[in-house]
C-alpha cells in the first residue's frame, strides 16, 4: 500500500555524510573518572539538587527534583559520591556556567531498587504519566521539551495522528538509524505506551528513504500492530515537526501554535525508546545514544553514554587527538553549536559530537553583501522571506521582522547553506530573535514598574491626604480646649462672686494668695527684664510685653483682693453687732474683748509715755500696767485668733462634708503651697551659706509626704465620686 | 411671489439642516469628550518607566506629555536609541541622536546594590526609590530588591555614607541571546551552520 506523501516548500539536499558512523554497531562508552550532571538538560525550569555534596548515591537516584510542571528531574547515571554541587560550563552556545552536580562513581555501577512494569495497562494513566516525568524524560531530538507536557492531553482534545519521528534528516548524525536498526522492538513498545497514553486513531512512523536498513527493522517490529512505516524522500529539514506533520499529514499547523491544534502529537524516536526503559524497565533517562562523528575521530560510530560524561573524556576514547582538534560541533552541521570547553557534558539532547578535520570543514569565506538573488526565498522551508528579515535584522529594525513572522523561523539554516554570498542568515535571526525577546521582557518590566510607580504615587498622596487631615482636626481640638479654658474662668468666678459669707473669708484668703503670686511672678519677670537688659539679650520685647501683662495680671488681682476685702469688711462690720447684741458668738465676744483689751493697753502705754515725759513719780506703776496690760492684750488676742482657727475648720470641715473634692483640692493645695514655702526656705539656708539645716531638709521632706498623701486622697475621692 | 417662496423654502430648509447637524455636533463633543491627551498614553508605554528623571521631568509620564506637547525626542537616556526610534515612528518625527546633555545610556541595564554591611539604616533611599524597591525600616539594614530595581540612580545621591553601587545586571542562561554577525568583509567565524559541508 502506499500512502499519499505531500510536500513542503523549499528544503535542501547536503551531502549526508552518514556511512561514517552508521556501520558500526552501538557501543558502550565508559566509565569516566567523573560525571557532571547539569541540573537542567531540558526546556523549562531547572531542577533543584536533592542531595549534597559527600553523598553516595546510586545508579538511577534522583539528584535534583523537578521544579515546576514544566521541569524535569535528572538521575545519577552511575553509583558513586557527589563530589561536587557547583557551577560548570555546560551544553549552551553562550559558553556560560550553570548549577551541575559532579559525582565521583565507584565503579560498581550499583542500581537504586527499582521496578518497571511489563502490564502498564493495569496502571492508571495518570501513573504511567507520573513515571515519565520522575524518569526525566526530555524529547531527545534536540530542543529537550519535558516529553510528559506533551502526552498529557486535555480532556477536549482529540489526537488523531501520533508520529514518530525517525526522519534524522541532519547530515552526519545516525543515532536513531543505529537504535532503530539494533533495538526496533523496544522503540515500538515505547511508541505503543505513548499510543496507549493519548489513544490516536493511527500511529505514523516517519523514516527517510536513506535509512534502507532502519526502515526494514521497524517493518519487522511494527508487523501486526496498528503502527504504519511511512518513507519519506530525503530532504533536509523534513525531520523538523512541522515540516514531518505536513509531509504525512498534509495539515499545518499555524503560526504560534503546537501540533495539537491540528491532533497530531510527535515524539522522537530516541524518546519512545526512553519511555520503554521508563516504563518497561523502570529506568530513568541517564544515557543516551550519541553519534560520534568527523574526521578527526578514530573510531567513528554510536556510542552509549551516560549523562554527564565530559566531552573531552569521550573524544579520548574515540580516538581524538587532542592536536587535530580543529572545531567541535555539540549537534548536527546545520543545527548545531560550537564548543570550546572539552568539560561541557553530554545531556539528554546530545545526539551527534562533530569533530571535522581543516579539510572536512574549512574556515568559512567573508560575508558578502546580500545581491537579492532569492535563493534563500526558495529553501526556506517555512515560507518565509529570508533576505526581507535579514534586512531588518541588520538595520535592526526588529518590529518589522516580527511582522514579517520572524518568529517561525525553525532556524534549519536552509537560506545559508544556500546563499552565494555567504552570509550567515541564521544568525542574524537569531540574533534579532533574540532582541525581540529581551525587548519584550523590558516591556514587561516597564509596565510592571509603571503599575508600581503609579501605585506608589497614590499611596504617597493617600498619606498627605491622611496626614492633612490630622493636623486639622489637631488644630480643632486645639481650638475647643482654648474656647473651653477661656469660658472656665468665668464659670469658676460666678461661684466666688455668690459665695456665702462663710466662704468669704475663705475667698478672700484666695485671693490674696493669688495677688501676692501675681505680684511675685510680676516681680520675678521684672528681675527677669532688667538681667536681660543688662546682658544685652534679644528677647527684651517679649520680656517686657509680659512684664507689662503682669504687672496688670497683679494690679487686676489687687483690686479684687481689696474689693473682696471691703466688702468682707462690710460683712464683718454688720456682723459683730447682732452678735455683740445676743453675745452668743463667742467668736465676736473674744475679739471685742480683745480689742478692748488692746485699746487699754494702748492707752496705758500713752500715759507711760506722757508720765515719763512730765517726769511722773508713777513712771514704774504705770510702767508695771502697761506690761500687765500688754500681756492681756496679747492674751485676748490668742485666744481669738484660736478662736478663729478653730472657727475656719468648723467652716471648712462643713464644706467637706458639702463637697469632699473641693476640700481634698484644697488640702492638696495648701500642702503645695506649704511644700513651697519649706523648699524655699530650705533654698534661702543654702544660698546664705548657712549650708542645709537639716531641719529644713526635713520640713520639705515632710511637706512633700503630706502633698502627697493630699494628692492621694484627693484621687480616692475622685474615684469614689466617679 | 412664487419666486420668493421656493427661496425661502430653500433657505428654511437648509437652515434647519444646519441647526440639525449643529446639534447634533454639540451633544457628541459632550457625550464623547475625551479626557486627556491620548497619545500621552501611547507615548507612555514606549518609554522606559524607570521614572529616573534624566530628561528634566519628575518621571516618565510628566516627559511623555511634554513630547505629546512638542517637545524633543532625545532626552530620553535609559531608553536610549530603540526609544528614540520608537518614539520617532509613532510622532512622525525624524530620528534625532541622543541629546548628550541628559547623559550616556549605559552600556547595560543597571542595577543597584546595597553594601548591606554599611549601611546605616537611614531610609533616605526608601524615600528617593521611586518604585518602592528598597527594604528596610529606620535603623534596620536596607536592600534592594533587584526585580524590582529599574537602575535609575536616585538612590546613589541621598545615600549619606555612600553605600549604593549601580552594577550591570549580569547575563544569565536566561536572558542571553545571540550576537549580531560581525557583518560584511568579516568571517562567519564559527558560526554553524557550517555552510561548505563536502
Amino acid at each position: 500500500m502506499s500512502r499519499h506523501i505531500w510536500d513542503f516548500h523549499g528544503g535542501i539536499h547536503p551531502p549526508e555524510n552518514k556511512k561514517q558512523s552508521s556501520e558500526t554497531s552501538i557501543r558502550w562508552a565508559g566509565l569516566p573518572e567523573r560525571l557532571v550532571v547539569p541540573v537542567q538538560q531540558h526546556i523549562g525550569a531547572p531542577a533543584k539538587p536533592c542531595v549534597n555534596v559527600g553523598d553516595r548515591v546510586l545508579k538511577g537516584q534522583t539528584l535534583a527534583e523537578a521544579a515546576g510542571f514544566v521541569s524535569l528531574p535528572v538521575h545519577a547515571p552511575t553509583s558513586g559520591t557527589v563530589a561536587a554541587i557547583e557551577l560548570r560550563p555546560i551544553q549552551h552556545p553562550s559558553g556560560m556556567d550553570a548549577l551541575c552536580v559532579e559525582i565521583t562513581p565507584d565503579g560498581q555501577d550499583e542500581w537504586i531498587e527499582h521496578q518497571g512494569v511489563s502490564d502498564y495497562t493495569a496502571l492508571d494513566k495518570k501513573a504511567v504519566l507520573n513515571r515519565i516525568r520522575e524518569a526525566g524524560i526530555a524529547g531527545m531530538g534536540g530542543a529537550g521539551f519535558p516529553s510528559v507536557v506533551k502526552l498529557g492531553v486535555k480532556p477536549d482534545q482529540k489526537i488523531k495522528t501520533l508520529i514518530l519521528n525517525a526522519v534524522e534528516c541532519e547530515p552526519y548524525i545516525t543515532a536513531d538509524d543505529r537504535l532503530m536498526r539494533e533495538r526496533a522492538d523496544e522503540i515500538v513498545q515505547g511508541l505503543q505506551i505513548v499510543a496507549w497514553l493519548i489513544e490516536p486513531e493511527e500511529i505514523l512512523i516517519g523514516i527517510e528513504d536513506n535509512k534502507p536498513h532502519a526502515i526494514a527493522a521497524m517493518q519487522k517490529a511494527t508487523a501486526g500492530t496498528q503502527c504504519e512505516v511511512v518513507v519519506v524522500p530525503t530532504k533536509y529539514p523534513s525531520g523538523g515537526e512541522k515540516q514531518l506533520i505536513h509531509l504525512l499529514t498534509g495539515k499545518e499547523v499555524r503560526s504560534g501554535g503546537i501540533p495539537a491544534d491540528v491532533g497530531v502529537v510527535c515524539h522522537n524516536t530516541g524518546t519512545a525508546y526512553a519511555i520503554k526503559r521508563a516504563i518497561i524497565d523502570g529506568e530513568p533517562l541517564i544515557s543516551r545514544i550519541t553519534t560520534l562523528t568527523g574526521d578527526c575521530v578514530a573510531e567513528k560510530g554510536n556510542y552509549e553514554v551516560l549523562m554527564g560524561t565530559p566531552v573531552g573524556w569521550l573524544l579520548q576514547q574515540a580516538g581524538v587527538k587532542a592536536t587535530d582538534l580543529h572545531r567541535l560541533i555539540m549537534g548536527g552541521p546545520m543545527m548545531g553549536f560550537a564548543v570550546h570547553n572539552m568539560a561541557v557534558p553530554v545531556v539528554k539532547t546530545t545526539n551527534c559530537l562533530l569533530v571535522p578535520n581543516t579539510r572536512e570543514f574549512p574556515d568559512p569565506v567573508p560575508e558578502q553583501p546580500c545581491i537579492r538573488c532569492g535563493s534563500c526565498a526558495q529553501v526556506c522551508p517555512v515560507n518565509l522571506l529570508p533576505q526581507q528579515l535579514y534586512w531588518f535584522a541588520k538595520t535592526k529594525e526588529f518590529d518589522k521582522a516580527a511582522h514579517f513572522n520572524l518568529a517561525d523561523c525553525i532556524e534549519c539554516g536552509a537560506c545559508s547553506y544556500v546563499c552565494p554570498s555567504n552570509i550567515p542568515l541564521v544568525q542574524y535571526y537569531r540574533f534579532a530573535k533574540g532582541e525581540i525577546r529581551t525587548q519584550q521582557q523590558e516591556q514587561a518590566k516597564a509596565d510592571h514598574a509603571r503599575q508600581r510607580f503609579e501605585a506608589r504615587q497614590a499611596r504617597l498622596a493617600r498619606e498627605e491626604e491622611e496626614k492633612e487631615r490630622k493636623r486639622q482636626e489637631r488644630a480643632k481640638a486645639a481650638a475647643a480646649k482654648q474656647a473651653e479654658k477661656k469660658a472656665a474662668p468665668t464659670a469658676k468666678a460666678a461661684p466666688t462672686t455668690a459665695a456665702d459669707t462663710a466662704d468669704g473669708a475663705d475667698a478672700l484668703a484666695k485671693l490674696q494668695t493669688a495677688a501676692a503670686s501675681t505680684m511675685k511672678r510680676y516681680k520675678e519677670a521684672q528681675k527677669a527684664l532688667l538681667t536681660a537688659e543688662k546682658n544685652g539679650s534679644e528677647h527684651l520685647e517679649a520680656l517686657q510685653k509680659k512684664v507689662e501683662q503682669l504687672k496688670a495680671k497683679a494690679d487686676a488681682a489687687k483690686e479684687a483682693f481689696t474689693t473682696a476685702k471691703n466688702a468682707q469688711g462690710q460683712t464683718a462690720d454688720a456682723k459683730p453687732k447682732p452678735a455683740a447684741a445676743s453675745k452668743d458668738d463667742p467668736f465676736a465676744a473674744l475679739k471685742q474683748a480683745s480689742a478692748e483689751d488692746f485699746a487699754a493697753y494702748k492707752e496705758a502705754e500713752k500715759a507711760l509715755a506722757a508720765a515719763e515725759a512730765s517726769g511722773a513719780e508713777d513712771v514704774v506703776a504705770l510702767q508695771q500696767r502697761v506690761a500687765e496690760l500688754k500681756t492681756r492684750s496679747d492674751a485676748s488676742k490668742a485666744a481669738m485668733k484660736e478662736a478663729r482657727a478653730r472657727e475656719k475648720e468648723q467652716i471648712q470641715a462643713k464644706n467637706a462634708a458639702a463637697d469632699p473634692v473641693k476640700a481634698a483640692k484644697l488640702e492638696v493645695a495648701k500642702q503645695q503651697v506649704l511644700l513651697k514655702k519649706a523648699t524655699k526656705a530650705l533654698q534661702a539656708a543654702k544660698d546664705s551659706d548657712a549650708g542645709a539645716d537639716d531641719a529644713l531638709e526635713a520640713n520639705v521632706k515632710a511637706a512633700e509626704q503630706a502633698l502627697e498623701a493630699a494628692e492621694h486622697a484627693l484621687k480616692k475621692i475622685e474615684e469614689e465620686q466617679a | 411671489m412664487e419666486f420668493l417662496f421656493d427661496n425661502f423654502t430653500a433657505l428654511g430648509a437648509l437652515t434647519a439642516i444646519a441647526l440639525g447637524f449643529g446639534a447634533l455636533l454639540g451633544f457628541a463633543a459632550v457625550k464623547f469628550k475625551v479626557e486627556g491627551n491620548p497619545i500621552v498614553e501611547q507615548i507612555d508605554a514606549l518609554l522606559p518607566q524607570t521614572q529616573c528623571g534624566q530628561c528634566g521631568h519628575p518621571g516618565c509620564r510628566p516627559y511623555a506629555e511634554g513630547l505629546a506637547d512638542g517637545e524633543e525626542i532625545n532626552k530620553c537616556v535609559p531608553g536610549g536609541e530603540d526609544t528614540i526610534r520608537a518614539l520617532a515612528d509613532l510622532l512622525g518625527r525624524d530620528f534625532v541622536p541622543l541629546d548628550e546633555e541628559h547623559g550616556e545610556t549605559p552600556e547595560s541595564k543597571m542595577v543597584a546594590v546595597i553594601r548591606e554591611a554599611e549601611c546605616i539604616g537611614c531610609t533616605k533611599c526608601l524615600q528617593a526609590c521611586p518604585m518602592d524597591a528598597i527594604l528596610g525600616a529606620a535603623k534596620q539594614m536596607h536592600t534592594v530588591i533587584a526585580e524590582e530595581c529599574t537602575g535609575c540612580d536616585l538612590c546613589v545621591e541621598p545615600c549619606p555614607v555612600d553605600c549604593i553601587d549601580m552594577v550591570p545586571v549580569a547575563t544569565t542562561l536566561q536572558t542571553w541571546h545571540w550576537a549580531a554577525p560581525k557583518g560584511i568583509g568579516n568571517r562567519p567565524g564559527e558560526l554553524i551552520p557550517v555552510r561548505n559541508i563536502a
